[in-house]
């Protein structure tokens, strides 16, 4: 009898058989998570390149690089919750446009060339810099990132910030789409009552710009702390005002879809409460609670006019809040959706596995990837728009020799 | 005659009905045996599902192959059928034998979270207004039963006073617009000319979207093969003239199946003679599996 209820999902009420066993696990709910802060960072990496707004001017590029870092990793939790990930291919060569989830490979690698080319653009003056500054391997790694095309003139920069510029008009669509597109995946299964909602794809992208705010909140503050510069008191109220917009509407809108689907209260209803109430308590109160908490924060900030030290701490705090209530609302959504019996009659409890392909070991490992890469490319790219020294201090000395004798040579 | 006296009268010849229905199930056993003797591969007898191992008759490609290039009979054109199948559950006794047939006709994995087809049974209670409801897979009918692969409904009820009592088949209603093929990112899942819903296994990436579409839950994912799974209605064997396994074993006829085209069959006759109800028509599938009886519990 031991192995009778090894892997079946405890339930209570009445679900169909096949139902204990969980068609999508904790992999699922870090995917729209993942591509969400995608979608966020881009977005603030956007209001400096297209609406030239300049308090973001100092994040901006490290914004891109995160969304970048971040989309490189976003399809890795679908690759290993496929049963046949050899095969993911499939869905690429032979698209079946019925479905939601066919666009996928395309909407997701559109979405990362579109970062690429952005990035390249973006960096292309630094590179060629680091090209010429840079010597031995490091120097040839620049020089092949060049493509080429080490022209530097004003002429040639100016193109360069144009074409950053289109891509990233071009890009504030596609990380709406990518991410309202993962929204619709979920929401346009008639058969899970509490995915079913026409307002999912707004929630997810909304929410998506939140946990993405969070999170460049979050690695700017760690980052400067990290490299001793100052903290920008202008950049950090742009980051506020985007928080408090993203913040107070996402709110809104999620509760306006659960007074909706009480108000409504059609068949099952019940259950829905009971399921709020049961499997997913934990989750929704801190999904609700960080949202509140990063509200009430942001909207104190704002109306205490808050600048300096303080601003820091609790923006800080509040954008940790937002990414912890954005991956709660996820595994709420994802998970939830899941313990709500398709029967309407019935609960079931997931446990997440520790160990394993589909696990949250697996989740720890590709959460981290991320910020890993990051790590490297920012070592790679150094976004901060500081002037690119020569890396051998023989160097700068023969340099500055150089330019004293040039100078004595002009006198 | 009221339940209770059904009831009795099913305790008096219990014996002898169960006898006949333990030949039947074993008749099913053998079928199954020879097959997977055929088929050779990983095949595991009968004896084995008892142990609670997944048992296969079948190894993957030997599926593959049945399901992919299911035997081609000279004259059968999947233009000219239209099948259909009925379910009477005014007739259904809960004897489970559809799915202990389902199970080793198609290779299903063993363990309860993995059906094609199972019966779900549907209780009110004296005074009650809505009904209790539980399938073979629920844990006090296999504690009762003693493990997931004998499928038996536990006799919970004997204490209580019943009011009304009724078993309902259920099994993948091939629906018209079947939401699982609507939401398959490759296709390899896909309508049949003739009516199933067929799955390529060989093509299927295993991304189990189509499980979360299908409002009947009538669809698992196989782990060990990493692809969908569902009933076909026996596809192999209705495309050799024969009937679904499960309809061939039931005892009462309380499965109906047959081919629309054909006035006279007997699925035809089934939705031309009573009045018949699909299940959760505001999904907007339109089933392909035609229920009398239900009742405004059933799920």
């Amino acid at each position: 009898m031991e192995h009778v209820f090894e892997h079946v999902t405890p339930f209570v009420g009445y679900v169909y058989p096949n139902e204990t066993d969980f068609p999508w696990s904790q992999l699922i709910v870090i995917y729209p998570y993942i591509t969400g802060l995608v979608a966020g960072a881009f977005v603030i990496s956007s209001l400096h390149h297209v609406f030239k707004i300049k308090s973001f001017a100092p994040i901006s590029r490290f914004a891109l690089l995160t969304a970048l870092c971040f989309m490189i990793f976003a399809p890795s939790p679908l690759l290993f919750h496929l049963g046949q990930p050899t095969r993911a291919f499939n869905a690429v060569i032979t698209p079946h446009w019925t479905s939601a989830m066919a666009a996928f490979g395309y909407v997701a690698g559109f979405y990362l060339c579109l970062l690429i080319l952005e990035v390249w653009f973006a960096f292309r003056e630094d590179i060629v810099a680091m090209s010429k500054a840079r010597s031995g391997i490091m120097g040839k790694i620049y020089g092949l990132l060049t493509l080429g095309s080490d022209d530097v003139s004003e002429h040639a920069l100016a193109i360069d910030h144009k074409v950053a510029r289109i891509l990233s008009m071009i890009g504030i669509p596609a990380a709406c789409g990518l991410h309202g597109y993962v929204g619709f995946v979920f929401g346009s299964l008639k058969s899970r009552e509490w995915w079913s909602s026409d307002l999912m794809p707004v929630i997810f992208l909304l929410s998506a710009v939140g946990s993405g705010v969070g999170l460049v909140i979050v690695l700017y503050v760690i980052v400067s702390k990290y490299r001793k510069t100052p903290i920008i008191d202008e950049t950090m109220r742009g980051l506020l005002y985007v928080m408090f917009t993203g913040v107070a509407i996402v709110m809104v809108i999620e509760g306006l879809e659960i007074l909706e689907m009480f108000y409504k209260a059609r068949e099952g209803v019940e259950t829905v409460r009971e399921l709020i109430a049961g499997p997913i308590w934990v989750g929704m109160y801190i999904q609700w609670g960080m949202s509140v908490f990063a509200l009430l924060t942001t909207s104190a900030l704002l109306l205490f006019n808050v600048h300096g030290k303080r601003l820091v701490t609790w923006l800080f705090l509040s954008g940790l809040a937002m990414m912890i209530g954005v991956l709660a609302m996820r595994w709420n959504v994802v998970i939830g959706g899941q313990e709500l019996s398709k029967t309407m009659r019935g609960l079931l409890t997931f446990t997440p596995e520790l160990f394993g392909r589909e696990s949250l070991f697996t989740v720890l490992i590709i959460s981290i990837c991320p910020y890993i890469l990051l790590f490297l490319i920012t070592k790679l790219l150094p976004p901060w728009n500081e002037k690119i020294e020569p890396d051998h201090r023989v160097s700068e000395v023969q340099n500055l020799h150089r330019i004293s004798l040039g100078m004595n040579q002009t006198q | 005659m009221n339940t209770q006296d059904l009831q009795t009268e099913e305790e008096t010849c219990g014996m002898s009905r169960r006898g006949f229905l333990g030949l039947l199930g074993k008749g099913a056993v053998c079928a199954g045996a020879i097959v997977g003797a055929v088929g050779a591969g990983s095949a595991i007898g009968a004896s084995e599902a008892g142990s609670g191992k997944r048992a296969y008759q079948q190894n993957d490609k030997q599926f593959a192959e049945a399901v992919n290039n299911p035997p081609k009979i000279p004259e059968y054109n999947w233009n000219d059928h239209q099948w259909a199948m009925g379910v009477d559950t005014t007739r259904c006794i809960g004897c489970l034998r559809c799915m202990e047939a389902c199970k080793m006709e198609n290779s299903v994995q063993m363990d309860a979270n993995h059906n094609r087809t199972w019966v779900e049974r549907y209780v009110y209670l004296e005074g009650s207004n809505t009904a209790l409801i539980d399938s073979q897979a629920d844990p006090k009918n296999i504690a009762n039963a003693g493990s997931e692969t004998k499928f038996r409904f536990d006799n919970r009820y004997k204490d209580v006073k019943v009011e009304k009592a009724f078993f309902v088949a259920k099994l993948c209603n091939q629906c018209e617009h079947p939401s699982c093929v609507e939401v398959c990112p490759t296709g390899a899942t896909f309508k049949s000319k003739d009516g199933p819903v067929l799955i390529d296994t060989t093509y299927c990436i295993g991304c189990q979207y189509c499980v979360q579409a299908c409002p009947y839950g009538a669809r698992s994912f196989n782990e060990s093969r990493g692809t969908a799974e569902k009933c076909n209605w026996c596809y192999h064997r209705i495309t050799k003239g024969l009937n679904p396994a499960c309809v061939e074993v039931c005892p009462t006829g309380s499965r109906i199946f047959g081919d629309r085209n054909d006035p006279e069959s007997p699925v035809s006759l089934f939705i031309r003679n009573n009045h018949v109800q699909v299940l959760k028509p505001e999904m907007g599938n339109a089933p392909n599996v035609f229920y009398v009886g239900l009742d405004k519990e059933v799920v």
